[in-house]
């Protein structure tokens, strides 16, 4: 657990970075700290391993005043991931992943192991052991950062826009795999990002920053959707609040509508013959889909290239924004539910999606732990 | 050239004098030049002090440095220790804005990074800076070694043999072999430095040559 106990950082300007900010990072969760530039929030994780100094208040990191401790020693039990990754450029990736164990005084070959057992982790392969920076991709360098502040196993890790670097797709890969990594690890993470989308998906709890560095609201981040607390956080949490709050809530199992299929190569007349509503939807031999088509529009057995693809698939059971969106983005209106196969199950209306959601109640939970925390805790 | 093969022995006593004398300051004075950069780079306030103190040492005649070293050093006046003393200072001249440079030329994310995994500062420069700045003082030290080799020639003039020798020897005698080959010498010699930096760090930095990141 990493505590902020009204925690200051003033310049010798007179800039305040970060006003009085009191917040606690629980242990083994995901903290993310987003904010409009100037809010303070690379600030704030530089003070907790000390490459910053408060000028006022505390931060306790387990019980521990980092204060107290010798800078490089808690550094070194305290990994750190930044953007572009910083690698050392004249050190194999190898080199770079055992650089804390060696610093600590792992023996050689043991580091060298340590790094090959983390390259697989972080899904690369061995044979990138012996490769330099240079001759990886953004995506790439940015794993090996997360693998070399892996590499001695701390249980505190600092990450300040880790993946803010490289192109939307393999950010989004770069995610799910840090999230699939974190469920196996349970790290203490604080993580910095200004994109609230990736707040909103990473984080256990998120807090929003003000510029001047005032935190202006702690929250799961369902919570934060459904309950900003000013308009500033409103503003900063975005449009398409309710939708994308739906991402939190589970789908329910749906009364699938059966669907009748075709494959690709099916003759104009099979494809009619199955068609409803004038679509019909089109799968491979394995019942994945791959598209709709109108068999009224074509002449020849379908091609590929023929089919509509506009349409997204969701999980059974996955969150409702994918069941809706898979009913709200299908050219024939029924939204596709797939098993875990990747197989057509069958098909869902967006008015069924819609009539679930309004069953629920929205998130109207408040942890106590979520809660700020007032005042210092004695 | 039946002059070079009657003195081939004496030409190759001067050249080897010459690599002695352009060799052992460029040595020396990139070890002085080290710390002197690490301070400029370190310590804004020092920056231009430095560099601007250093570089004007450069803009001293040789021929005066080598006539006043002997004074200031209590060596005697034909002691080759003043050579060397000499351009150990240009050395340093050339060299301390190179290394403060070359420390500069290192990616500020990767200074970050290294203190943020709990690099001490002496371990963080020798282990990480140093070597990220090695191609940008090797190119200074490069420039370093010739200049060394041209410079080092004046010392004849004070009686310390070396290639220069050969200049005043055919100046002095109107004959122009021992002339050009003294030329061509120091060019060789200057060749052999470059090529010996080079190839050092060629080795020192496996990491430049590798290639970029296949697709």
């Amino acid at each position: 657990m990493i505590r902020f106990d009204a925690v200051s950082k003033q310049y010798p300007d007179g800039t305040l970075a970060v006003d009085e900010l009191t917040f606690e990072a629980l242990t083994g969760q995901i903290t993310v700290l987003v904010g409009p530039s100037g809010c303070g929030k690379t600030t704030s994780l530089r003070m907790i391993n000390r490459m910053i100094q408060p000028t006022g208040g505390r931060i306790w990191i387990d019980d521990q005043d980092p204060a107290q401790m010798d800078e490089a020693q808690l550094r070194r039990g305290i990994g750190y991931v930044i953007q572009h990754a910083g690698l050392f450029p004249h050190r194999t990736v190898a080199a770079n992943i055992a650089t804390v164990p060696l610093l600590i005084g792992w023996d050689k070959r043991k580091a060298e192991a340590r790094a090959l057992e983390l390259l697989e982790r972080v899904g690369l392969p061995a044979s990138f052991a012996k490769r330099y920076p240079a001759q990886l991709s953004g995506g790439q360098q940015q794993r090996v950062g997360v693998a070399r502040a892996l590499a001695a196993d701390p249980p505190v890790m600092l990450m300040d826009e880790p993946f803010s670097a490289v192109d939307p797709i393999v950010r989004e890969q770069l995610q799910d795999e840090f999230l699939r990594l974190q469920g196996d690890l349970g790290k203490t993470i604080v993580f910095v990002t200004h994109d609230i989308e990736e707040a909103i998906k990473l984080g256990d709890q998120v807090a929003v920053l003000r510029v001047g560095g005032q935190l202006a609201q702690l929250a799961e981040p369902a919570y934060l959707l459904a309950h900003p607390v000013d308009d500033f956080v409103a503003d900063f949490v975005g449009r398409d609040r309710g939708y994308r709050g739906l991402s939190f809530q589970a789908s329910p199992r749906f009364p699938l509508t059966h669907e009748q299929t075709v494959q690709l190569g099916a003759t104009p007349a099979q494809a009619a013959e199955a068609a409803r509503d004038g679509w019909v939807l089109v799968t491979d031999a394995d019942r994945r889909p791959l598209g709709w088509i109108e068999p009224a529009r074509i002449l020849v057995s379908i091609q590929p290239e023929m089919l509509h693809r506009g349409g997204t698939v969701a999980p059974e059971g996955g969150p409702l924004r994918n069941t809706l969106d898979a009913a709200l983005s299908s050219p024939s209106r029924r939204g596709v539910i797939v098993d875990d196969q990747g197989a057509v199950l069958g098909t869902v209306r967006a008015h069924e999606v819609l009539a679930e959601i309004e069953e629920r109640a929205r998130p109207a939970f408040e942890p106590e732990s979520l809660q700020p925390v007032e005042e210092a805790p004695a | 050239m039946s002059w070079l093969r009657d003195h081939f022995a004496d030409v190759l006593n001067l050249a080897g004098q010459h690599v002695y004398l352009a060799g052992l300051p460029l040595v020396l004075g990139l070890l002085i030049a080290l710390p002197l950069g690490w301070l400029a780079r370190r310590y804004s306030v020092l920056y231009p002090v430095l560099i601007l103190g250093t570089g004007l040492l450069y803009t001293i005649p040789s021929l005066a440095l080598f006539i006043m070293l002997p004074l200031l050093l209590g060596t005697g006046i034909l002691d080759p220790i003043n050579v060397v003393v000499a351009m150990i200072i240009y050395t340093v001249a050339l060299l301390v804005r190179t290394v403060a440079d070359g420390l500069g030329s290192v990616p500020d994310a990767v200074n970050q990074s290294a203190t943020a995994m709990g690099y001490k500062r002496v371990r963080r420069f020798t282990s990480v800076e140093l070597p990220l700045a090695i191609p940008v003082i090797s190119a200074g030290l490069r420039v370093a070694a010739v200049s060394n080799v041209s410079i080092v020639s004046v010392a004849t003039l004070i009686g310390v043999p070396q290639l220069g020798s050969l200049f005043t020897d055919g100046f002095n005698r109107t004959f122009l072999d021992p002339i050009i080959v003294g030329v061509v010498a120091c060019v060789l010699l200057s060749l052999l430095f470059d090529v010996a930096i080079l190839g050092a760090t060629r080795l020192m930095t496996p990491w430049q040559r590798a290639g970029k990141a296949p697709a």
